[in-house]
């Protein structure tokens, strides 16, 4: 770009250098070579890729100085306790603490001996290289972070394996806590998730902090669903309240796959979201589903992409903002419709709830159209609570807090509402709750 | 008649692509006793100011606004690319055969006349109109206000005649609305600018009738720059219409207007806007209205024609209780790329602004709306509600929506919803059955798509909407 000045070589990669990197790998002993040789690309692409800037339109409207890379250094192995999960009854656990294993109860022998796989990423690396090679990482980085992508990629140090054979039903949730302890420290959760066809699952990422110190938090999960998989997804994303979040999702759905993915975004002091949806074969249902609460001064930045790449797919999302205090949100959301993708029914909906005459929405909802017999519309609203059910809980003698409180329950309610499992719906809300009482 | 380089017969053989264009795709060989020549450098801009014999801060200004433009890029990180295919060193910056416009359409010379006479223009005027300016390449070529409207104190004059001889009105907010550095657009028609109206209308006056400009480029490869001011003093009411035809050429075609609203307290102005420029000309438009206390400004901008359109007409809201409003129609056939919108800019408590948009896609013909809400800090009781439907009639029909909303604080309500549809098959099903042809089935239905908004324009225009919609329709199904 004319008028800007050149970035150094410590501008594009902070802390990451590539000495961190080279001690990195060192500690990677026992990780095959192609793995090695698979990070050390990823690096190469960190690298040269430059950092976001003004111009990008990904990034319209994000605090870009928020998003400075230096000063942090990844996660020397820790010994602090991981984080309680969440109390949803599971088929299996697997803890993570500043990327390496914290404790894990392994799957039920009879879904064991039906081909079902919940391990470590590294395990997995060793023992599926096939599978992975397929399904890590490999979508196309379409949302503005090819940089930060790639370096989760070089530093991921481990993460979730989940793997559901053709056919095989998982029906209680597998949860995965990802847990970062120590000031400055950068952790690169992963999830994985392969369904292949007509399997099902559920699983749950649990992201927290275990000190509340600052950190940065550099993930990525992937969800595939074969033809006819059912793939339930939620991630409840507490990291503290000094963190730098970034994290990349992308599902594939199949063949009438239905996947729901449902984010609960409580915690960072700025945070990015990026997810993206392919929807690639007829049938095919993709639900996206977002809770924030935004509080102080904290940035919440979601984009979203839904890309309908083939004919009677179907793709509904419900983005669902409350704002405190100075806080700021940023909806970007994006429908493309390809040509030749006709039948496609496609929704997307963002709402802010304003809280504070101090926070700031963004919202940007977009459409891309390339088939005419398409059914797509979109909605963005940002206002304050209806001052008549505010002016009611009053008449009914409900204390303001009370009813406020009440209120953004009820505005929250609608998105919960579509999980399947009481339990996790429970758990998610008792979460959100401690955010207020916090 | 010979020397008519009429290409009438291409839109017959292919009446998709070019009958939009048809009325006003003609061309008389004309010469030019002022010419700024081809391409564009400090010379250029020093020659339009002498032929105006304008004063030196208006040179000034020019020359500050060249630099500007060469300053800043083409914003094709978010618009089309189709953006670098304007090569302003092939363009030709000001064209004129006098300066001075005729008061009469007998004064005005046969050559320029027949056109606006082929194009209606002076029977519009005889039948509903309080005033015409008409613009032939740079210069207007006629202008003429009512006598019981000047009389009024209404000021109608072309833009070189308002900076020379009333700039105690127009300086103070000459290039205020819009800033010379807004977009590199923007910059360039504030050194290049030529025509185009200046209006004022006195404290309480409410002009009855609508006042008309019309645009008509002729020289190939050239580069219209109108530039348009419009203060309404406060209480006073006024509607503007303006037209724009273009013979087609092979070549490209720029047309970059900047135009600013001003209404003063309790001032009402409406702008309404005929696009229906040939579909080479590349229509890169700056519209803004700057709303005070109680006033109200109101966008109606339809786009049929051009190349490649880039309009997004905005309000800043800058008085309690303002009001703005946007109605964009668009129809993008083959080959056409119409990028619309709106900006609202809240600036004031109680403001309210409304977006309604409705875009028809055509062939491969491209849609987009853009849009801007701004809702900064620490007002209170500021509305918008914005609605954007798209039509697509073909499989290959493309439509886009981009809106950008920001809203700071809780005691607002804004409102975005937009959605994308085709024609209902049952609807044709059913005309067709009650015996109209599938076309004349499609443009009815296309019609009723748009009706409730082109009912909000004047009788004459919506009926020449209305014609222009059956004739974009025309083979565009089967």
């Amino acid at each position: 770009m004319p008028g800007t000045l050149p970035e150094t070589a410590a501008d594009l990669v902070g802390g990451f250098t590539p000495e961190v990197f080279a001690a990195h790998l060192a500690s990677l002993p026992s990780a095959p070579a192609w793995w090695l040789e698979r990070k050390r690309a990823a690096y190469a692409r960190f690298e040269a890729l430059p950092m976001p800037s003004r111009t990008d339109e990904g990034w319209r409207f994000s605090n870009l100085s928020g998003v400075r890379i230096d000063g942090f250094s990844p996660a020397e192995p820790g010994h602090a306790r991981s984080p309680a999960a969440l109390e949803v009854e599971s088929s299996a656990t697997l803890s993570f603490l500043n990327g390496l294993p914290a404790g894990a109860a392994p799957v039920a022998p009879a879904l064991a001996a039906r081909g079902v796989v919940v391990s470590t990423l590294l395990e997995a690396v060793a023992r599926h290289p096939e599978l992975l090679r397929e399904h890590f990482m490999a979508q196309p980085q379409k949302l503005g972070s090819p940089k930060f992508a790639a370096l989760h990629e070089a530093f991921v140090r481990d993460g979730a394996f989940i793997y559901v054979p053709r056919g095989v039903e998982v029906e209680k949730p597998i949860i995965v806590v990802h847990a970062a302890a120590g000031a400055g420290t950068a952790v690169f959760p992963h999830t994985l998730v392969i369904a292949e066809d007509n399997a099902k699952v559920s699983v749950v990422d649990y992201f927290a902090s275990v000190d509340g110190a600052r950190q940065f938090a550099c993930g990525a999960n992937d969800l595939y669903a074969g033809h006819g998989a059912k793939v339930a997804y939620a991630a409840a994303q507490c990291w503290s309240l000094e963190t730098l979040s970034l994290q990349f999702n992308s599902t594939v759905v199949r063949r009438d796959a239905r996947v729901q993915s449902l984010n609960v975004h409580l915690g960072a002091r700025q945070a990015r979201h990026e997810s993206l949806s392919q929807l690639q074969a007829p049938g095919g249902f993709s639900e996206m589903l977002a809770v924030t609460v935004a509080s102080g001064a904290h940035e919440f930045d979601q984009r979203t992409l839904q890309i309908h790449q083939a004919p009677n797919t179907k793709s509904d999302l419900l983005y669902k903002n409350a704002l405190l205090d100075a806080s700021r949100t940023i909806f970007s959301g994006l429908i493309i419709v390809d040509p030749d993708a006709q039948k496609t029914d496609a929704y997307q909906s963002n709402r802010n709830l304003m809280l504070s005459d101090d926070a700031e929405s963004n919202s940007l909802p977009g459409l891309e159209i390339q088939a005419n017999d398409v059914r797509c519309t979109h909605g963005a609203t940002s206002s304050r609570i209806d001052p008549e059910q505010e002016f009611y809980l009053k008449s009914r003698g409900i204390p303001p807090k009370a009813a406020n409180e009440l209120l953004i329950f009820g505005f929250f309610e609608e998105v919960l509402d579509r999980l399947e499992s009481e339990d996790l719906h429970a758990a998610l809300r008792a979460l959100i709750r401690s955010r207020f009482t916090a | 008649m010979s020397e008519i380089t009429d290409t009438l017969e291409t839109a017959i053989e292919n009446p998709v692509s070019g009958i939009d264009q048809a009325s006003g795709n003609f061309k008389y060989e004309m010469t030019y006793d002022f010419d700024a020549g081809t391409g564009l450098n400090e010379r250029t801009v020093d020659y339009i100011s002498s032929v105006k014999k304008e004063a030196p801060w208006v040179h000034e200004f020019r020359q500050n606004a060249l630099k500007t433009f060469f300053s800043k890029p083409l914003p094709t990180h978010w618009a089309s690319k189709d953006l670098e295919n304007i090569n302003f060193d092939k363009i030709r910056y000001y064209l004129s055969q006098g300066l001075k416009p005729k008061r009469t359409w007998d004064e005005v010379p046969a050559d320029i006349k027949r056109t606006f006479e082929r194009l209606g223009i002076p029977e519009q005027e005889r039948k509903f109109l309080a005033g015409v300016e008409a613009q032939f390449d740079s210069e207007a070529a006629y202008s003429n206000i009512k006598e019981a409207v000047s009389k009024q104190g209404v000021i109608f004059v072309n833009s070189t005649e308002g900076l020379r001889e009333h700039p105690e009105i127009f300086r103070k907010y000459f290039g205020k609305v819009i800033p010379t550095s807004d977009n590199k657009f923007s910059a360039l028609n504030s050194a290049v600018f030529s025509g185009g109206s200046f209006i004022y209308v006195p404290p309480g006056v409410k002009v009855s009738h609508p006042l008309q400009a019309y645009f008509r480029i002729n020289a190939e490869n050239f580069g219209q720059f109108e530039r348009t001011l419009i203060i309404c003093d406060e209480g006073a009411e006024l509607t503007y219409m303006e037209g724009c035809t273009a013979p087609k050429f092979s070549t490209a075609t720029l047309h970059s207007a900047v135009v600013e609203l001003v209404a003063l307290k309790g001032a009402k102005i409406q702008y309404i806007t005929v696009q229906n420029w040939s579909s080479n000309v590349f229509n890169l438009v700056t519209k803004r209205g700057l709303a005070h206390e109680e006033s109200e400004i109101k966008w109606i901008d339809c786009n049929i024609g051009s190349r490649l359109t880039m309009k997004y007409p905005g309000v800043v809201l800058r008085g309690r209780k303002a009001r703005g409003e946007v109605i964009s129609i668009a129809l993008a056939n083959d080959g056409q790329h119409q990028d619309t919108g709106a900006k609202m800019i809240h600036a004031a408590d109680e403001t309210t602004s409304t977006v309604v948009s409705k875009s028809i896609s055509v062939g491969q013909g491209r849609a987009t709306y853009r849009g801007v809400v701004h809702i900064p800090r620490h007002l209170k009781g500021c509305k918008n509600n914005t609605e954007c439907d798209a039509l697509l009639i073909n499989t290959n029909s493309r439509t886009d929506t981009y809106p950008a909303i920001t809203v700071r604080g809780d005691k607002h309500a804004v409102q975005h919803e937009a959605s994308v549809s085709k024609v209902s098959a049952e609807q044709i099903f059913y005309m067709q059955q009650r015996g109209l042809t599938e076309g004349q089935a499609m443009s009815l239905s296309v019609n009723g798509f748009i009706n409730d908004l082109a009912r909000q324009f004047p009788m004459e225009y919506s009926v020449e909407l209305k014609r222009l919609i059956d004739l974009e329709m025309e083979g565009s199904v089967g």
